[in-house]
């Protein structure tokens, strides 16, 4: 069913749940490394492997940065709480349980503004707690990569232990048409603030940031919630986008038709912006969770919680909030240029010296345009915010006009040096020479006696084409507001 | 027999130091004991004598360059088939993990190795230790050496046997709901269960985490102190083990002065169930604490009866969450893996066949217990209890120093008569089991022998968490006053083999 229809007939409820791997050294309950790329089953030991006899230590980095990320969501930090075993045979899984938490989390009760077309909502966060991964299994043979159909599965448990965070949000509902762009919104505010606590490298595409999308719809006027189903292998924002919408489309066709939702797990295809059928839930697993008996549980001393958070970064709301204000900037624009991802480069453009209005111009206006072409991010731009800075340094002291500024930029993503270089290699630089633009004026009026003459008689509106006659004679390197007044003068009018 | 085989750890260990005999001798004098008796006891599951061989000459080359090593140095030891050793199977006493070789140490055994003494073998125990009786181990029975037709206990039986059969000197076991305090008593030797946490699991196969506590075995009191001194203490591996000096436990066998010494009799434990030989023996041996200055009161504890069932839901628990590692996907037995069925149906055939009937049973009762829906009613329930039960022992510990009571409500029954009745089983460990809700310590000694069948009695004497120092003092003072009525050790009772 078409998007526009199924918003008219239903109201979706959205949820996220997202794991985010940690950044820590070792794993959650060994020494294990945890670096992301070796050669399989190389970063491995008794107690990832799961080998008799072996037994979980926790990793206090991880039990901090899960705090640190609890504090950041404007949750509250338990004061006591245990790990649990959270018990299911699949062979990517050592134990054969998981150690997470249950009825015990970490941090619980928080929330994260997002903005949305100038509107901000708020996204209530249920719980942040902490677990560990699972290996990983690679499926061969088959059509489907899946497990089903396969010849043979393989497994890689370098994986197997890395510390996972796990936060869920409560059901988010009101969000109507926007809900697409909420859900997306919402996992690039969590990535931003992961970033700013330093605690993930949060690279979706390795998964170490991974969206499990849940999406039910109500048709409008009820109050009572649609059955939700859970979208799973989401690796990119855009795709958390387009999953949302994907599934609302689809469950709407389906209560259209007077069908039902069946509460399961689907799969999201990059390739088809739809999803899949998974495994059915509505037999529900029994996890048999209890407190880990192997591990203490978890007391975390208030001072020590008061002394994290005091000592939390600048998170990036409040930075965008104190930017917006310093770069006097309007809500609009502060969200476009988040979207753009043009913030880090903007402030870094004005810590080199350049006004924020002209940074900001270039970073979203000719610097855009340039990446949407080459279809790369602002950020992978062969240019750095010293380089701009310097072209808007030129621009404010005459020696560039804006054209003269676009050539200079063109010729630094070309590879041809600082702008400085590529001024001297192009020979870009506005006439200054007052005789050499006064001879070529004389040539422009010479050339253009009506315009000149209109001039004259008092229709000052008319200089106009006679200015552009003299940029296009010094091929764009005259200043212009230079070359109007030497006109006027010449002609008697000033 | 020869002497040596008679001699205690701490002799042994002195002689050795002093070079009057080398540690290969010793190593030696075993290995031959253990070629003679191991076809009546079968207490081993694995010994390659040249290994052991190889670790005595080590201890030799060491003392012979003047290291100065512990009081155990060069002293044989058999190693229960639960803890990990990377250069012998461990096997659990369960077909799942027949051939395995594990590629790391247990705590526990690298200490033995730190401390010098030379690893015998593997003993036999009830798979995966569930059982008080040996019988459910995958690889056979072991025999109690004062009557081969009977069970040595268990589920450490392996232990006991080898060493009231001279075939070691010290053994390690592990104590879950009894397992070292019941073969202890029933072979007539000494067991102790340290406080949980005292000693390092990392490397123990887990049978139930909360309670599963290592601790040894020996032929008298002051062996078994020096044997516990020498693995146990603080463990980084293992986030359960407490972050303090281990007690004094070697001063207090030396000591056995009990004098003003405040001893509680538990009321609830005795009459229906308990044989009266046990209970005779039991009341003599108090009668003795008395005679040797100390002060006894009577002392209840309520909810020890509600122990076994709480004991019965906890341990099932965990197990059916720790056995699930058993699954063919990375050690261990693999079962019908022919290229044509899913990871799930091998794990589902691997386990059939690699678990015998009662690690069956548990794994089940454990599932249900954690189910949604019940966990509240049993597993939570019996997590209420086991809290009353530390309360009781809390409220009972303000009175007196230590509590005694019969180790095992029974001497060793024969072998098959409990076989199929794992209620009756289960009734062995029924004064054994609050010790381990609660954490706290206790030892078994020998007591004498039940007038009815002539087998050993132990008493079992019990003290708050991180008082295992009192249970050795109290252990040697008895063991010094009835070896002086005896006239020598209750094992020198036993019938040669
Ligand atoms: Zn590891």
């Amino acid at each position: 069913m078409p998007y526009d229809e199924a918003l008219e007939r239903f109201d979706p409820v959205l949820g996220l749940e997202t794991h985010v791997e940690l950044g820590t050294a070792s794993k959650m309950f060994c020494g294990c490394p945890t670096e992301f790329g070796a050669a399989p089953n190389t970063q491995v030991c008794p107690v990832c492997l799961a080998l008799p006899g072996s037994l979980p230590v926790a990793n206090a980095e991880a039990i901090e940065s899960t705090i640190r990320i609890g504090l950041a969501l404007n949750c509250s930090i338990a004061e006591w709480c245990r790990f649990a075993r959270k018990n299911y045979f699949y062979p990517d899984m050592p134990k054969n349980y998981q150690i997470s938490q249950y009825d015990e989390p970490l941090c619980t009760d928080g929330y994260l503004d997002v903005v949305v077309d100038g509107r901000t909502v708020r996204i209530e966060i249920e719980r942040v707690h902490l677990e560990e991964d699972t290996g990983k299994s690679t499926h061969v043979g088959g059509a489907t990569g899946r497990i089903h159909g396969a010849d043979y599965s393989i497994v890689d448990y370098n994986r197997a232990g890395i510390p996972l965070v796990e936060i869920v949000t409560k059901p988010i509902a009101g969000t109507d048409a926007m809900a697409p762009e909420v859900a997306r919104a919402y996992a690039t505010e969590l990535r931003e603030v992961m970033r700013s606590l330093g605690v993930s490298d949060v690279r979706m595409e390795e998964g170490s940031m991974r969206c499990d999308v849940n999406v039910s719809l109500m048709p409008r006027g009820s109050a009572e919630w649609g059955t939700r189903t859970e979208t799973k292998n989401v690796n990119s924002l855009r795709s958390v986008e387009r999953a949302v919408r994907g599934e609302i489309e689809r469950q709407a066709a389906i209560l259209a038709d007077g069908g039902r939702i069946i509460q399961e797990t689907r799969h999201f295809h990059e390739d088809t912006g739809r999803t899949t059928s998974g495994r059915s839930k509505e037999e529900a697993q029994d996890y048999r969770y209890f407190p880990e008996p192997d591990l203490l549980p978890i007391a975390p001393d208030r001072d020590w919680v008061a002394s994290l958070k005091a000592a939390l970064p600048e998170l990036p709301s409040v930075r965008r909030a104190r930017l917006k204000q310093e770069w006097g900037v309007s809500d609009l624009d502060m969200e476009a240029m988040h979207n753009a991802d043009a913030i880090d480069l903007v402030e870094a453009t004005v810590a080199a010296g350049a006004p924020a209005a002209d940074a900001r111009k270039w970073w979203m206006g000719e610097l855009a345009r340039r990446a949407n072409e080459a279809g790369t991010a602002l950020a992978e731009l062969p240019i750095t915010p010293g380089d701009v800075a310097r072209v808007t340094e030129l621009v404010a002291s005459g020696a560039l006009n804006d054209k003269l500024a676009r050539q200079v930029l063109e010729g630094v993503l070309a590879g041809e040096g600082t702008p400085d270089d590529v001024v001297e290699k192009r020979g870009l630089q506005i006439v200054n020479d007052e005789g050499e633009l006064s001879a070529i004026i004389d040539k422009v009026l010479a050339d253009n006696s009506d315009a000149a003459d209109k001039v004259r008689s008092g229709k000052v509106a008319a200089v106009g084409a006679l200015v552009g006659g003299v940029m296009k004679a010094s091929r764009g390197k005259a200043d212009a507001a230079r070359a109007r007044e030497l006109i006027l003068e010449k002609l008697g009018v000033s | 027999m020869t002497e040596l085989l008679r001699k205690t750890a701490a002799e042994l260990g002195e002689l050795i130091a002093g070079r009057e005999v080398s540690a290969a001798e010793v190593a030696q004098a075993h290995l031959d004991r253990i070629a003679e008796v191991e076809p009546k006891v079968n207490a081993f599951l694995h010994v390659n004598a040249e290994t052991v061989l190889a670790q005595a000459r080590a201890v030799d080359e060491r003392i012979a360059r003047g290291e100065r090593l512990g009081p155990l140095a060069g002293v044989p030891v058999a190693h229960k088939d639960v803890f990990t050793t990377k250069d012998m199977p461990t096997t659990a006493g369960s077909k799942i993990l027949e051939g395995w070789i594990p590629p790391y140490d247990a705590t526990v055994t690298s200490r033995l190795r730190e401390a010098g003494l030379v690893i015998l073998g593997k003993t036999n125990l009830d798979e995966f230790a569930m059982g008080s009786s040996t019988e459910n181990s995958a690889y056979g029975p072991t025999h109690n050496p004062w009557d081969l037709s009977r069970i040595p206990g268990g589920s450490s039986g392996g232990a006991s046997a080898a060493v009231a059969a001279y075939e070691a000197p010290l053994s390690t076991g592990t104590d879950t709901g009894g397992s070292i305090r019941q073969p202890a008593a029933v072979t007539g030797i000494v067991g102790m269960k340290p406080t949980y946490g005292g000693s390092s699991r990392y490397g123990v196969i887990a049978f139930a985490s909360s309670l599963d506590t290592p601790g040894p075995f020996a032929r008298n009191v002051l062996d078994a102190a020096l044997l516990h001194e020498a693995f146990s203490g603080h463990d980084v591996m293992d986030s359960t083990s407490i972050h303090a000096e281990v007690p004094a436990v070697v001063e207090a066998a030396r000591q056995a002065d009990i004098a003003g010494l405040r001893v509680g009799v538990v009321k609830e434990f005795g009459g229906e169930g308990y044989q009266p030989g046990v209970l005779a023996r039991f009341r003599e041996a108090v009668d003795l604490l008395e005679s040797l200055g100390a002060k006894v009161v009577e002392v209840s504890c309520p909810s020890f009866a509600y122990a076994l069932p709480a004991y019965y839901l906890i341990a099932p628990s965990e197990c059916s969450s720790n056995l699930a590692r058993f699954d063919a996907m990375r050690y261990g037995l693999r079962v019908g893996d022919d290229g044509t069925r899913s990871a799930e149906e091998v794990m589902a055939l691997t386990r059939a066949a690699g678990f015998g009937p009662e690690v069956k049973r548990r794994i089940m009762l454990g599932t249900y217990a954690l189910s949604s829906g019940y966990y509240d009613a049993y597993y939570g329930q019996a997590q209420k209890v086991r809290t009353l039960i530390s309360r009781d022992f809390d409220a009972a510990f303000h009175q007196v120093d230590v509590l005694v009571s019969p180790t095992t409500p029974t001497t060793a029954f024969p072998i098959g008569e409990r076989a199929d009745d794992p209620m009756a089983m289960y009734l062995a460990d029924l004064c054994t089991i609050p010790t381990n809700l609660a954490g706290n310590a206790a030892i078994s000694v020998p007591c004498g022998l039940a007038d009815e069948d002539g087998l050993p009695v132990g008493l079992q004497i019990m003290a708050p968490v991180l008082g295992d120092d009192r249970c050795y003092r109290v252990g040697a003072a008895v063991e010094r006053a009835l070896e002086d009525r005896w006239g020598g050790p209750l094992l020198a009772k036993a019938p040669a083999l």
